[in-house]
C-alpha cells in the first residue's frame, strides 16, 4: 500500500507541480493516474521512488516513510517502466533484463537465467535475448522494459506512460498483456497516462488530476463514468460531448455504431439485447462492446 | 630510395623512439583528462574554467614549451620524459572537450532510466554514460593520437629522436630520400595507430556497429569538428 499524506511539490522555478495531495493506492491494484501535461502525474509517481522528493508531506510504502530511506536501494526494490522502454542501447537485451538483480548483488548466471524466465513472462521469444535494445520493434522494446521492471520481482511497478510511444494495435497488445499479467501476479501498479481509454481499461483505480496536481476526481471508472464530479471530469472522460453514448445505424451491409457527433465508433458483436435498428449502447452496455475506431 | 634499404635499421629505431613518446602520451592524455572533463560536464562553472583553461594551454607554441619544461619539471632537455609531459599536455588540451561533450551527448532519458531502476551515480558514471560517450571519445581520441604523433617530430629540433630525426638530419646533409622516409614512416605511424584505435573501439563497443539509438555519432564527422 503506497499512501500519500498532504505532498507538495513546488520546483526551484516556482512551478507548483503537486499541491497538498493526499491518497492511498490499494495493494495488488493497479492505480492510474491520468491528465493532461502539466497535471502533475509523472512528479507524483517519480515522488513514489523518490526521483523527486516533496517540498512538504510525506509519502509512505506499506507504512514505512520513504523520506527515510536511501533513494538508491529504495529504487533496486521498485519496478520502473518509461516511455521508449529507457533501456541502456549498450547492453544486450538479456543484460538489461539482468541489470537490476545484477546491481543488488546477484551473480551474473543466476541474473541472466532468471532473465530468460522473465522474457517468457512478457511473452518475448528467448531468441532475442541477445540482440541490442535498437535491434527490436518498439514493442518489443517495451516488453523488455517491462521485464526489468519486474527482475527483482517487486511489490511495486512504476509505469510511466509505458505505451505512449508505440502504435495503437500494438499499444492494444501491450495493455492486455498487462492486465494478463497482472491476474498473475498481483503487483501494486502505479501508470501514468494521457489517454483516459487507457486509464479506463487499466485502473481499478483511476485518478484524474488538474493543472497543478490537484485531485479532480478518484473512483473506480465505472464511478466516474457515471458520476463526473464536475464539468472538468465530464469533458475530460469526453461525457460531455456524447462521445460516449454510443447508438446503431442500419448502413444496409449492417449495423454500425456511431456516437453522437455523427462519427463511426465501430461495428456491434456477439448478441443484441433488443431488435431495434437504433438501440442505445454504452461502451459497457450489457451483451455488446463495441470495437475499435476511437483508438488515439 | 637506395638509402633507404641500407637505413632501414635507422628507420626502425626511430619508429620506435617516436612510438615510446608518442603512445605513453596518448593514453596518459586520456587518462587525465577523463576527470578533467567529467568535471567539465557536471558543473557549469567548472566547465567554463576547465575548458578555458585547456583552451589556453593547446595555444602555447610547441618548441619554447620544450625548451622550458625541462627547468620547470627538472628532467634534462633531452629526456623522453620531457616531450611525453609536453605532447600529453596538448593531448589532455584537445581531449578534455571531448570527454566533456562525449558525457553531454549521452542521451538523457536514458540517465534517467538508468537512476530510476537504482544506478547510484558513481555506477551510472561508469556503467552507463561512459560507454554511452564511448563513440565521441573514441573520435577525440583517434584526432589526439593523430596529432600526437606528427607533433613528436617536432622533438628532433631539440634533440629528442624520433622520426623526426629523419628530417632535421636529411635536411642537414642534404639527403632526400632521408627526409621522405621519415615523413611517410610517421605518416604510416599515425595510420596504424588510428586502426588500431578503431580496431579496440569495434571490440569494446559491439553496439555501435548495430545501428544503436542513445548516442549516435559518427566519429569521423566529429573529428573533423575538433580540428577545425
Amino acid at each position: 500500500m503506497i499512501e500519500f499524506h498532504s505532498v507538495t511539490k513546488r520546483f526551484p522555478d516556482g512551478t507548483l507541480a503537486v499541491d497538498d495531495f493526499s491518497l492511498v493506492l490499494p495493494s495488488h491494484k493497479i492505480t492510474v493516474f491520468v491528465g493532461t501535461s502539466g497535471s502533475g502525474k509523472t512528479t507524483l509517481l517519480r515522488m513514489i521512488n523518490r526521483m523527486v522528493d516533496p517540498t512538504s508531506g510525506s509519502i509512505e510504502i506499506d507504512g514505512a516513510d520513504i523520506g527515510t530511506l536511501e533513494p538508491v536501494k529504495l529504487r533496486r526494490g521498485i519496478g520502473y517502466v518509461m516511455q521508449n522502454s529507457g533501456l541502456l542501447p549498450h547492453r544486450r537485451v538479456i543484460d538489461n533484463v539482468a541489470t537490476v538483480p545484477m546491481l543488488r548483488g546477484m551473480p551474473k548466471k543466476k541474473a541472466r537465467d532468471e532473465a530468460l524466465h522473465l522474457l517468457d513472462t512478457v511473452g518475448l521469444d528467448r531468441s532475442l535475448a541477445n540482440r541490442y535494445p535498437s535491434q527490436l520493434s518498439g514493442g518489443q522494446q517495451q516488453r523488455v522494459g517491462v521485464a526489468r521492471g519486474l527482475a527483482v520481482n517487486p511489490n511495486i511497478l512504476l509505469m510511466d506512460e509505458p505505451f505512449g510511444a508505440v502504435d495503437p494495435i500494438v499499444r492494444a497488445e501491450l495493455q492486455q498483456e498487462l492486465l494478463r499479467l497482472q491476474q498473475e501476479l498481483g503487483k501494486t501498479v502505479v501508470f501514468v497516462t494521457h489517454d483516459i481509454d487507457e486509464a479506463f481499461l487499466l485502473g481499478d483505480q483511476v485518478v484524474i488530476l488538474r493543472t497543478g496536481g490537484k485531485v479532480a476526481q478518484v473512483g473506480s471508472p465505472a464511478e466516474i463514468l457515471a458520476n463526473p464530479i464536475d464539468e472538468f471530469v465530464a469533458t475530460f472522460v469526453g461525457a460531455d460531448r456524447g462521445k460516449r453514448s454510443l447508438h446503431l445505424e442500419n448502413h444496409g451491409d449492417g449495423d454500425i455504431v456511431v456516437d453522437e457527433t455523427g462519427r463511426l465508433a465501430g461495428v456491434l458483436v456477439g448478441e443484441r439485447s433488443s431488435a431495434g435498428s437504433e438501440s442505445k449502447a454504452g461502451p459497457r452496455g450489457p451483451g455488446a462492446s463495441a470495437q475499435g475506431g476511437d483508438s488515439r | 630510395m637506395t638509402w633507404i634499404w641500407s637505413n632501414l635499421d635507422l628507420i626502425w629505431d626511430r619508429t620506435f623512439d617516436h612510438l615510446i613518446l608518442s603512445v605513453p602520451s596518448i593514453i596518459l592524455s586520456f587518462v587525465i583528462a577523463l576527470p578533467f572533463g567529467a568535471l567539465a560536464h557536471r558543473y557549469r562553472t567548472s566547465r567554463a574554467v576547465i575548458l578555458t583553461t585547456v583552451g589556453l594551454l593547446y595555444a602555447i607554441p610547441s618548441l619554447p614549451l620544450f625548451i622550458v619544461l625541462p627547468f620547470i619539471v627538472g628532467t634534462s632537455i633531452r629526456s623522453p620524459l620531457n616531450l611525453i609531459i609536453a605532447l600529453t599536455l596538448y593531448g589532455v588540451a584537445l581531449m578534455v572537450r571531448v570527454v566533456a561533450d562525449g558525457l553531454g551527448s549521452v542521451d538523457r532519458d536514458v540517465q534517467q532510466s538508468a537512476t530510476a531502476v537504482g544506478f547510484s551515480g558513481w555506477t551510472s558514471f561508469w556503467q552507463v554514460e561512459l560507454p554511452l560517450a564511448g563513440p565521441v571519445l573514441l573520435a577525440g581520441l583517434r584526432v589526439v593520437a593523430v596529432s600526437t604523433v606528427s607533433l613528436a617530430t617536432v622533438g628532433a629540433v631539440i634533440g629528442a629522436q624520433s622520426l623526426g630525426s629523419l628530417f632535421t638530419d636529411g635536411f642537414q646533409r642534404g639527403i632526400q630520400a632521408e627526409i621522405i622516409a621519415g615523413t611517410l614512416a610517421t605518416v604510416l605511424l599515425a595510420l596504424v595507430l588510428d586502426a588500431i584505435l578503431v580496431l579496440i573501439g569495434r571490440l569494446l563497443m559491439p553496439w555501435t556497429r548495430r545501428s544503436a539509438i542513445g548516442v549516435r555519432v559518427r566519429p569521423d564527422t566529429v573529428a573533423q569538428e575538433v580540428t577545425a
